[in-house]
């Protein structure tokens, strides 16, 4: 049965002085698909491997159901892996790749040796191998590829090896590290679509670490944003994108990346966002705005800005603009039927209930429009 | 530039590239004839005649001299011992070499040590080592005969009784390849990627036999099969200690030393260039048969 949760409980990790996870809790639920984003150095790919058992935590514990697996080898906790570099055994075929994992876990040690084994082990046990290594196989298309070597695959095919050989033996979860990254973007683009399927499929747990933000937004049912090993938000892609807890949330996810703009909030509350007062209504001090390309607007009045470039990506087209106020840019994002130009001077509005706004802590600051309870 | 431009000047680059070619191999090939490939025939030259050093006539004796190699018992008895020595040198000096660098790459603070001392021997001189081992084994004066007297036992007389002398040379033929062959078998060692050996523990390779049998061993291949090529040439060509130690006697001779007796202490020009060619001939047929045999296996 591939369904089981994973809970970490207050798990920290160092190497040497520095620290690389600090008291991390985080559940992830039967079947569910979960990606650790971040920029490099985050502590996602070490949080992966503790839950692995590649790596021990310094402190705190790795729950797989209800098992407590903190002190489990990682070939006890019945986890597959699927690694960046696909880490296919070179010398041995497509076939014996996906078998390996069956093979280790079936057979014992003398019956897997070469000329021996044959005598060994039983046949009935060698066919059901098979029988599994064959299927794995078909789920991913590449029964004509099985007695290849990974030295003769394409990176698309190691990739799908790599997914066989986890797959084949129904593992409690699917780790997967950084998949898709030695593929080039097309391909990326087609295997994130057969991933969704797969883990649609399998109904499986699938922890997924990634870098990119694309991949997390597209495939994941929810998503933990690793910022200095901590994580800095956890939900769904709409509630990170929607609703950024933090301003380090809210600049990491989104491209182009959202526009911040300096605001205060006066002693009743009334914001003011680059010199221009607003009907929203906030604690007062000073504060950043976040506004996303595409929900800012054009119109008759607003703030003054004008337009340095003009981007153009087919459906749509990225405006940037310089505010005069403070020299600082903006990203705006048009529909293609757009016509802007460069030099030309936009008046901009920024839609109350579209602004997300953060305290000097870089928290996540409830904000009122006037008459109405805002984001 | 069009394709009709470039067809008449063609020719011409290659008529100029082939002598300009030629002066850049030329360096090679010239260094290739004046030190393997003219020696050899000279050599070969030598071994169907009686020339003896310094002689002023000498007579073409055909296959003769390789006919009297065979049936020369000091000969015979030559290449009986060095397959000894290669047998015992070999596989010892392969898989030991092997364990130590399993042993040494698992250590983090002392590897530097552990690699320098191992490493020591394949910069001494062997044959001042070799004194030093006369010494260490000596029946009487040598510390090893120390330690098995006071463990209880007779004193053994490495270099005195014939049954050990063999032993006794290979003991320090091992000892001089070990290092050589454990810096090999560590760079081998650090080309594996780790994310091999982590998939091989998801995967189940529990105990560290496991992961050496699915990981490790397989991946060594193409240095193992160096390092057994290495060995078996420097085992066949062992001269130094024999040189040293025994001087041949009592029957302890081997090819080299055996070749190196007819050639320059009895001046036998033409049966020692026979003999060097029977040596040449074994030590290329073992390369290339290993060679072919371990490549096909051994390469992704």
């Amino acid at each position: 049965m591939s369904q089981q949760s994973i809970d970490l409980r207050g798990v920290s990790k160092s190497f040497g002085a520095t620290r690389v996870l600090e008291d991390i809790d985080l559940s992830v639920k039967e079947g569910e698909f979960l990606s650790l984003v971040g920029m490099s150095g985050c502590g996602k790919s070490t949080l992966l491997r503790i839950i692995a058992g590649l790596e021990a935590p310094d402190r705190g514990s790795v729950f797989i159901g209800a098992a407590d697996v903190t002190a489990r080898d990682p070939s006890d906790r019945n986890l597959a892996m699927v690694f960046q570099s696909y880490a296919l055994y070179p010398h041995m075929s497509v076939r014996q790749n996906i078998a390996t994992p069956l093979r280790m876990r079936i057979l014992t040690l003398p019956a897997r040796l070469p000329l021996l084994g044959r005598l060994l082990a039983p046949t009935a046990v060698l066919a059901q191998i098979d029988t599994d290594v064959s299927k794995a196989a078909e789920t991913l298309q590449i029964t004509h590829l099985l007695d290849r070597k990974p030295g003769q695959l394409s990176g698309g095919q190691r990739q799908r090896v790599a997914l066989a050989r986890a797959l084949v033996r129904q593992p409690a979860a699917f780790l997967m590290d950084e998949p898709l990254s030695n593929l080039d973007a097309k391909l990326r683009a087609h295997m994130r679509d057969e991933l969704a399927a797969l883990h649609r499929r399998l109904g499986a747990t699938f922890i997924y670490v990634t870098h990119d933000q694309t991949e997390a937004m597209t495939m994941s049912d929810r998503i933990a944003l690793m910022i200095d090993g901590r994580i800095e938000q956890l939900g769904t892609p709409d509630d990170l994108y929607q609703r950024p807890a933090t301003l380090a949330v809210a600049r990491f996810i989104g491209s182009p990346t959202i526009n911040l703009l300096p605001a205060e909030a006066d002693g009743e509350g009334r914001v003011t966002i680059a010199g221009q007062s607003t009907s929203i209504l906030a604690r007062p001090g000073p504060l950043t705005v976040g506004i996303r390309p595409e929900d800012l607007e054009t119109g008759d009045e607003g703030l003054a800005a004008e337009v340095l470039r003009v981007e153009t990506h087919g459906p749509d087209r990225f405006l940037t603009c310089a505010l005069p106020t403070d020299r600082s840019t903006v990203t705006l994002r048009q529909g293609a039927s757009a016509r802007p130009a460069r030099g030309d001077m936009l008046k901009l509005r920024i839609p109350p209930e579209r602004a997300h706004l953060f305290g000097s802590d870089g928290q996540r600051v409830p904000a009122r429009i006037t008459g109405r309870v805002a984001a | 530039m069009t394709d009709a431009a470039l067809t008449p000047a063609a020719p011409a680059r290659g008529a100029i590239a082939l002598p300009r070619g030629l002066i850049f191999v030329a360096p090679a090939v010239l260094l290739m004839l004046a030190i393997y490939i003219l020696p050899i025939v000279v050599l070969t030259g030598f071994s169907i005649t009686d020339y003896r050093l310094g002689a002023l006539r000498w007579e073409f004796v055909g296959l003769q001299n390789f006919r009297a190699a065979f049936q020369d018992p000091v000969f015979v008895r030559a290449l009986a011992n060095t397959a000894l020595y290669a047998v015992l040198v070999i596989p010892t000096g392969v898989f030991l070499a092997l364990g130590i660098a399993l042993l040494v790459q698992g250590r983090r603070h002392s590897r530097a040590l552990w690699e320098t001392a191992y490493f020591l021997p394949v910069t001494a001189t062997l044959v001042a080592m070799a004194t030093v081992w006369q010494f260490l084994l000596h029946p009487t004066l040598g510390p090893v005969n120390a330690a098995i007297t006071w463990a209880g036992f007779d004193p053994v007389s490495f270099l005195g009784n014939p049954a050990l002398l063999i032993p006794t040379l290979a003991l320090i033929g091992i000892w001089q390849v070990l290092g050589f062959n454990m810096v090999l078998f560590l760079a081998g060692l650090t080309a594996i990627p780790n994310d091999l050996l982590d998939a091989a523990r998801m995967d189940g390779a529990r105990s560290p036999i496991d992961r050496f049998l699915t990981v490790t061993w397989p991946m060594l291949g193409p240095t193992t099969m160096f390092v057994i090529v290495t060995t078996s040439i420097s085992a066949f060509k062992v001269f130094e200690t024999v040189a040293v130690l025994t001087k041949g006697r009592s029957g302890s001779e081997t090819l080299l030393y055996a070749l190196y007796l007819e050639g320059f202490e009895y001046s036998n020009t033409g049966y020692a260039a026979a003999l060097t060619l029977i040596f040449l001939a074994i030590v290329l047929v073992l390369s290339i048969g290993q060679t072919l045999r371990m490549d096909r296996r051994v390469h992704y």
